[in-house]
């Protein structure tokens, strides 16, 4: 693979911050001017999270045109998954002491662990769960719709619905996974206490590594044919049937791999947060994760991490500081982008250093543009 | 009948709501042969090419190629991947991807999607590329998106997509639409060039270029074949004076 200046520069901002803050958090004493606390390092590992999941949309969106608004449903069934082997690992050092059963479980009144439950004391068997619960789910949803050729905006509604249709279903109590309070209380992960700094700090740092692997196998599998595929699906889809392509064999492969890297992100995101609930799988949580794409820049991926990171980071001032606003601000935010920075953040970078960007990157950045304002 | 036959229709009928815009269309075209297609708005040219490329299914009738595969019954990649290949008529390149980047698409291969991520990019694959965009015309631009050519540009690219993948049978589709006089001129040639080794049904409403290719002529109208011949046959048709040309 050819190595351009934005995956270097994309993959040193990611593994090199994320680094530099995990030695100035570890190295420094507490009262130091360059100390980072450890409130900074859980924020930065959920950002990373995010990132991660923006990578994921950006695949479907960026590249193959599929506008997702129910992704972060996969990012939050990751995110159960892990959720159950950290309530397992609990153990009896529950409320209730129950050393099989979850809190939550004794509580409605259970005496036997649901079979859906058996397995998740091994880690192992948690993160296979990880990857496949949100990569069967897409691929039995992407067989269906895209096999009818649901495409465009009804597609978009019917992500929406199937991340609708999931919060409503983990909101019940006699689902099993905690209803509205969801998971929480953990105590350790893989035997590392969840309450010590260096675990936040293993944490993040994982979480970056998983997201610079994330990037980097994207952006090449981008490059090879199968990538120019779904550009050209996304531009002119009938014309790639003529050409001898199944256009609905090559979004269920990039749909399912898309989901399974959600998934990823969220089984990361849930034992740095501590806690996941249904309000997870709410409809607006995709939607936001759209708009950290196209803040950054469509089919760029590099675009997709910036985005997140950056709108996340005023999502987190915002909320402090003027919390009644942030749905005001970040609404407009995504009509500013869409009217005067089609191409996004990266978009802004490539106009001025355009000839460092291999052939096809300015060209598929000027779709996006296309799309947002045509 | 069928057999020795490249292309083979009988009796093919579709309806839209009533309206029949194929009315038992029959035809039949021989090996390495080169057919003009010519008929009023209306007359059915774009649903006949739908039909045979998959793109719509008839309520009735049979179309078989090279004799022995029902196109009825396979999908648009299925018949393409047979050997069919379709030039739409306004150009459809891919814009967003180069020049280089949309003939690489076209290659005949597997479409696996397996395939298309792990393959790598044969010696005679770039070398069939290179030789393609100098007979297009297009070598220069090769590194160009697609969108950033002119509209003759463009409609050389797709064929160049067509050539590239040295299929059996071409449909196109007013490949000389929008067209100046003296592409027109260099598609006619390329044409004829392409004819020696595989059979072309070309749709078209320039009767001079018609002309110039020296091809059989079917002329439809309202679904159906009203004749067929050679052009001086056919522009001397009663029928044809009568409803196509209008005098």
């Amino acid at each position: 693979m050819r190595a351009d200046r934005l995956t270097i520069a994309t993959l040193a901002c990611v593994l090199g911050g994320a680094a530099l803050l995990a030695a100035l958090n570890l190295l420094t004493p507490a009262g130091s001017a360059v100390h980072v606390p450890s409130f900074v390092i859980s924020l930065v590992g959920k950002y990373l999270c995010y990132a991660i999941l923006a990578v994921a949309i950006d695949l479907v969106w960026g590249y193959a045109g599929i506008l997702t608004l129910g992704h972060a449903a996969f990012f939050a069934l990751g995110g159960y998954a892990m959720g159950m082997y950290l309530m397992r690992e609990i153990g009896a050092r529950g409320v209730y002491a129950n050393p099989v059963l979850p809190d939550f479980m004794v509580f409605i009144g259970w005496n036997k662990l649901p079979w859906y439950w058996y397995g998740f004391d091994h880690f192992w068997f948690a993160l296979a769960m990880v990857a496949l619960v949100p990569g069967v789910l897409a691929w039995v949803f992407g067989w269906f719709a895209f096999r009818s050729r649901v495409s465009g905006v009804y597609l978009s509604i019917i992500t929406q619905a199937l991340t609708y249709a999931l919060m409503l279903a983990f909101f019940r109590n006699d689902m099993g996974f905690g209803g509205n309070n969801g998971m929480t209380d953990f105590k350790d992960i893989a035997g590392f206490p969840l309450n010590r700094e260096t675990t936040s700090v293993g944490l993040m740092l994982i979480t970056a590594a998983v997201l610079a692997t994330a990037f980097v196998l994207a952006r090449a599998a981008m490059r090879t044919r199968f990538g120019k595929v779904l550009v050209a699906i996304r531009d002119a889809e009938a014309r790639t049937r003529f050409l001898g392509y199944r256009p609905e064999a090559y979004k269920l492969a990039v749909w399912v791999a898309s989901a399974v890297i959600a998934g990823i992100g969220g089984a990361l995101y849930v034992p740095q947060v501590g806690i996941i609930n249904p309000s997870e799988f709410a409809p607006g949580n995709s939607i936001e994760a759209v708009i950290w794409v196209a803040v950054g820049g469509r089919a760029t991926l590099a675009g997709a991490i910036l985005g997140a990171v950056l709108v996340n980071l005023g999502k987190t001032w915002f909320t402090s500081a003027l919390p009644e606003l942030w749905l005001f601000a970040i609404g407009l935010l995504f009509i500013l982008v869409t009217v005067f920075l089609p191409r996004g953040i990266i978009g802004l970078v490539a106009g001025r250093g355009a000839a460092a960007l291999p052939e096809h990157e300015p060209a598929a950045a000027n779709s996006a543009a296309r799309e947002a304002t045509g | 009948m069928i057999d020795g036959t490249i292309l083979y229709l009988d009796g093919v009928t579709v309806s839209f709501d009533g309206f029949k815009a194929l009315n038992s269309l029959s035809l039949v075209l021989e090996p390495g042969e080169l057919r003009a297609v010519i008929g009023p708005n209306g007359a059915g040219k774009t649903t006949m090419m739908d039909v045979i490329t998959g793109k719509t299914r008839p309520d009735a009738g049979d179309v078989f190629f090279r004799g022995d595969h029902d196109l009825t019954r396979l999908d648009e990649a299925a018949i393409a991947n047979l050997g069919i290949g379709r030039k739409f008529q306004r150009p459809t390149v891919f814009e967003h991807l180069s020049v280089r980047e949309n003939l690489e698409l076209s290659l005949a291969g597997s479409r696996s999607t397996w395939h298309a991520l792990f393959s790598r990019q044969q010696a005679a694959q770039r070398e069939a590329i290179g030789a393609t965009l100098q007979r297009i015309g297009l070598g220069e631009r090769a590194a160009q998106p697609a969108g950033a050519l002119s509209h003759g540009q463009k409609q050389w690219l797709e064929i160049g997509m067509l050539l590239i993948h040295d299929r059996t049978l071409l449909l196109l589709d007013e490949p000389v639409a929008g067209m100046t006089d003296r592409e027109t001129e260099e598609t006619a040639a390329l044409i004829l060039d392409l004819a020696r080794d595989r059979s072309i049904i070309v749709v078209e409403h320039d009767m001079a270029f018609v002309r110039s290719l020296g091809a059989r002529v079917t002329v439809l109208h309202e679904g159906a074949v009203l004749a067929e011949g050679s052009i001086e046959h056919v522009q001397n048709h009663p029928r044809v004076i009568e409803v196509y040309l209008g005098r």
